[in-house]
């Protein structure tokens, strides 16, 4: 059912989104899937965005001025506010920063908002205060305006943040899916998997012989260092919600191109691989706070690799696929015992199987 | 890592596909339990590797799936009674009831949280003396000894706001209805690994012996199941009709003693509906007397439930393996993951998502516009 909007002059909004009676928001429609997408395509672009290519990613690049300014916004829900190897602070800059530096931008100025719970601890407010500075001073980044509210108890969840941020872009750089080629190499930065297996595992309790801890970092010096190779840098994302395969189906249909990934070659540490196993997990398709993918030419594909290899939790990057021409095959598709595959997007978040 | 890597080496499974083509002389149709071993058989490509003639029928071994939707519709109409916390494995929240899932009724208010494990939700009994703590137990002899430990630490511990939904079922019965059909095609099984694991195979022996069909205990990895079909064809081609245990680096004859005295101890079997293959004798467990107090169907007997509509979904079909997952109309169409009709559809155990996953022609997906300044 299409709903038409209040006469509003200059403001046409009608909603493509077939509504049904009583449909209600789910857990799923923050998962970074199907219905993520449904939302986005469906509601938040026809209402706000002016041509196609706007609102289909996490930062914008904008001119102003002569300078090209890349913006970014992201809102952190995580539980538990602290995990191992991060917490909300430290997620809420890197997530911000590492956005902007997707974006082939030098990260410069956050802002952040809190929502803060009544009754949450000052101390454990202090700890995140503290891990955002920690986080800023190690991205290279400045927090420079902020807002604080405070939500009665029982309507939050302890603390939630939102950064956004403001990075340069500089002239000769333009990375993005539509840059894609048949014949570029798809570089990954490092092991995958550890941030998701890392909050699952302090979420519920898991309690495995080994910590696992998330991969959280700033990923700015990392892209700078890559940059210096100039237009050879094809396509840059993270791996945040949704994994590895979710990010290169997105960047495979965007570019309409074909990745065929080497499954084998992907940096996957012990303990999470165990995890992943007993759990009944993809890899591929778990979240990362840490890591990107770079579509680079095969010609600086070495070069590429030398420069991550090179640079901090970069000891394990690899090349980990090569784009082709579109096949009907799939947008990815990753080889088997008994022939190919085709990976498509998850419905939902993934879930712990039964036995 | 150690266990995986060396039952998915690749040159091995070849070597093994090329094993069971030598010794291959006609069709031969088996069925693999475990919806387990059905996703691993489709991820790795593994029915490609096998002879022309062979076939691989999937079956009921998906705990998801084969709980009745009367059990679900139940589930959910419990979870939206006041003061209650619903608590399920994740497998089961997304699985249609008649109106709706369990997902769906959480979005609307009701208290539902995945847990890993039944004790996780006897923890939030103790944790919520307030509250009516309420699980949904569901599975085969795989969960049921945990579902057996929390009746027994609950009864043990004297906590009282801790209930149990329970529609755990057993494999055997089941695998005796298929075989009494009268349009079975099913000539070998491979049995479920992590159930015989809890349970033994010695409940096994009188099948493969009354119906004549040979029973292969097998494991989930590749090379497993390539073993455990080259074991089931070499038995029908030789004309023999044996329980053989391809799984034997878990699986012993006894199982495991100490889960299946609990089983015994809290549970009593009896008859059970099974979602798409209808009530079969002894194929279910249900609370022992003396854990009565435990059971939520009489702690909450007065609820309604709606009444059931006909459906489309051909999981029935499926589950007793008279046809595959793309046979169905509404496949990959009607019936999503997203949108599923049934509960073969959501379960990573079940057929249809597994083919959803790794069968599915990618070629109708919807392509986003290509883009100019933006950086993702």
């Amino acid at each position: 059912m299409t709903e038409p909007s209040p006469d509003v002059p200059g403001f046409p909004f009608a909603c493509p989104m077939p509504v049904e009676p009583g449909d209600a928001i789910q857990l799923a429609h923050g998962g970074g899937g199907l219905l993520t997408r449904k939302l986005i395509d469906g509601l938040f672009r026809p209402a706000f965005a002016a041509r196609p290519e706007e609102l289909t990613h996490d930062g914008a690049v904008v001119e102003i001025g002569g300078a090209r300014l890349a913006f970014s916004t992201d809102s952190y829900v995580v539980r538990p506010l602290f995990f191992p190897g991060g917490d909300i602070g430290s997620l809420a800059v890197n997530g911000t920063v590492n956005d902007l530096a997707m974006c082939g931008a030098t990260p410069l100025y956050l802002s952040a908002g809190l929502v803060l719970e009544e009754g949450f601890p000052i101390a454990d407010l202090r700890r995140v205060v503290e891990s955002m500075r920690r986080a800023a001073v190690k991205a290279g980044v400045r927090l420079i305006t902020g807002d604080t509210k405070v939500v009665e108890r029982g309507k939050g969840d302890g603390l939630y943040v939102a950064t956004s941020g403001i990075g340069v872009v500089a002239p000769e750089v333009a990375v993005g899916p539509s840059r894609v080629r048949p014949g570029d190499k798809v570089l990954l930065s490092g092991d995958i998997g550890r941030h998701g297996i890392a909050i699952m595992s302090a979420r519920e309790g898991l309690g495995f012989e080994t910590a696992i801890e998330s991969d959280c970092a700033p990923l700015g010096r990392s892209v700078a260092a890559l940059l210096r190779l100039g237009a050879d840098i094809h396509c840059l994302r993270d791996l945040t919600r949704g994994g590895l395969a979710t990010a290169l189906i997105e960047i495979a249909e965007t570019a309409a191109v074909t990745i065929r990934l080497d499954e084998a070659r992907v940096p996957i540490s012990a303990p999470v691989r165990g995890a992943a196993e007993i759990l009944g997990l993809d890899p591929l398709y778990i979240a990362n706070e840490g890591r990107f993918v770079a579509f680079v030419p095969e010609s600086a594909a070495d070069g590429a690799l030398a420069i991550l290899r090179g640079e901090a939790a970069g000891a394990e990057a690899t090349v980990i696929g090569t784009v082709e021409s579109p096949s009907p095959a799939g947008a990815l598709i990753a080889h088997t015992i008994g022939g190919e595959r085709a990976l498509g997007f998850l419905t939902g978040e993934q879930l712990p199987r039964i036995c | 890592m150690k266990y995986v890597d060396e039952f998915r080496d690749g040159d091995a499974a070849r070597r093994y596909a090329a094993a069971i083509a030598r010794i291959t002389t006609r069709p031969w149709t088996l069925m693999e339990i475990c919806g387990g071993q059905t996703h691993s058989i489709l991820r790795h490509g593994l029915d490609r590797l096998l002879p022309e003639g062979v076939a691989l029928l999937h079956g009921p071994g998906c705990p998801v799936c084969v709980t009745s939707e009367e059990a679900v519709d139940r589930a959910i109409a419990i979870a939206t009674e006041p003061g209650v916390v619903f608590c399920s494995f994740g497998d089961m929240l997304r699985v249609p009831g008649t109106n709706t899932s369990l997902l769906g009724a959480k979005s609307r208010g009701a208290d539902v949280r995945m847990v890993y494990s039944p004790l996780d939700a006897l923890d939030l009994a103790r944790r919520h003396p307030d509250r009516e703590i309420v699980f949904f137990a569901i599975g085969f002899e795989t969960t049921a000894p945990a579902t057996a430990m929390a009746v027994a630490q609950a009864e043990r511990d004297g906590i009282r706001n801790f209930s149990l939904l329970v529609s755990h079922v057993l494999v055997p019965p089941a695998i005796a209805a298929l075989l009494s059909a009268p349009d079975n095609r099913v000539q070998g099984f491979l049995a479920a690994g992590h159930v015989c694991t809890v349970m033994g195979y010695r409940d096994y022996q009188p099948l493969a012996a009354r119906y004549q069909v040979p029973i292969v205990v097998t494991g989930f990895e590749p090379l497993d199941l390539l073993q455990g079909i080259y074991l089931c064809i070499r038995q029908l081609e030789e004309g023999r009709a044996e329980v053989q245990n391809q799984y034997s680096r878990s699986v012993r004859l006894d199982g495991n003693r100490a889960a299946r005295e609990l089983i015994a101890l809290v549970f009593t079997v009896q008859p059970q509906h099974w979602r798409g293959l209808g009530e079969i004798a002894e194929s279910g467990l249900g609370l022992a007397p003396r854990y009565r107090r435990f059971d939520a169907l009489t702690r909450f007997a007065k609820i309604g439930l709606p009444p059931t509509s006909p459906n489309e979904c051909i999981a029935g079909e499926i589950l007793r393996g008279r046809k595959t997952p793309d046979a169905c109309p509404a496949f990959g169409t009607r019936c999503t993951p997203e949108r599923p009709l049934g509960a073969t559809m959501v379960s990573s155990e079940g057929a249809c998502a597994a083919y959803y996953r790794y069968r599915r022609r990618a070629a109708a997906e919807p392509t986003t516009p290509s883009i100019s300044e933006t950086c993702r």
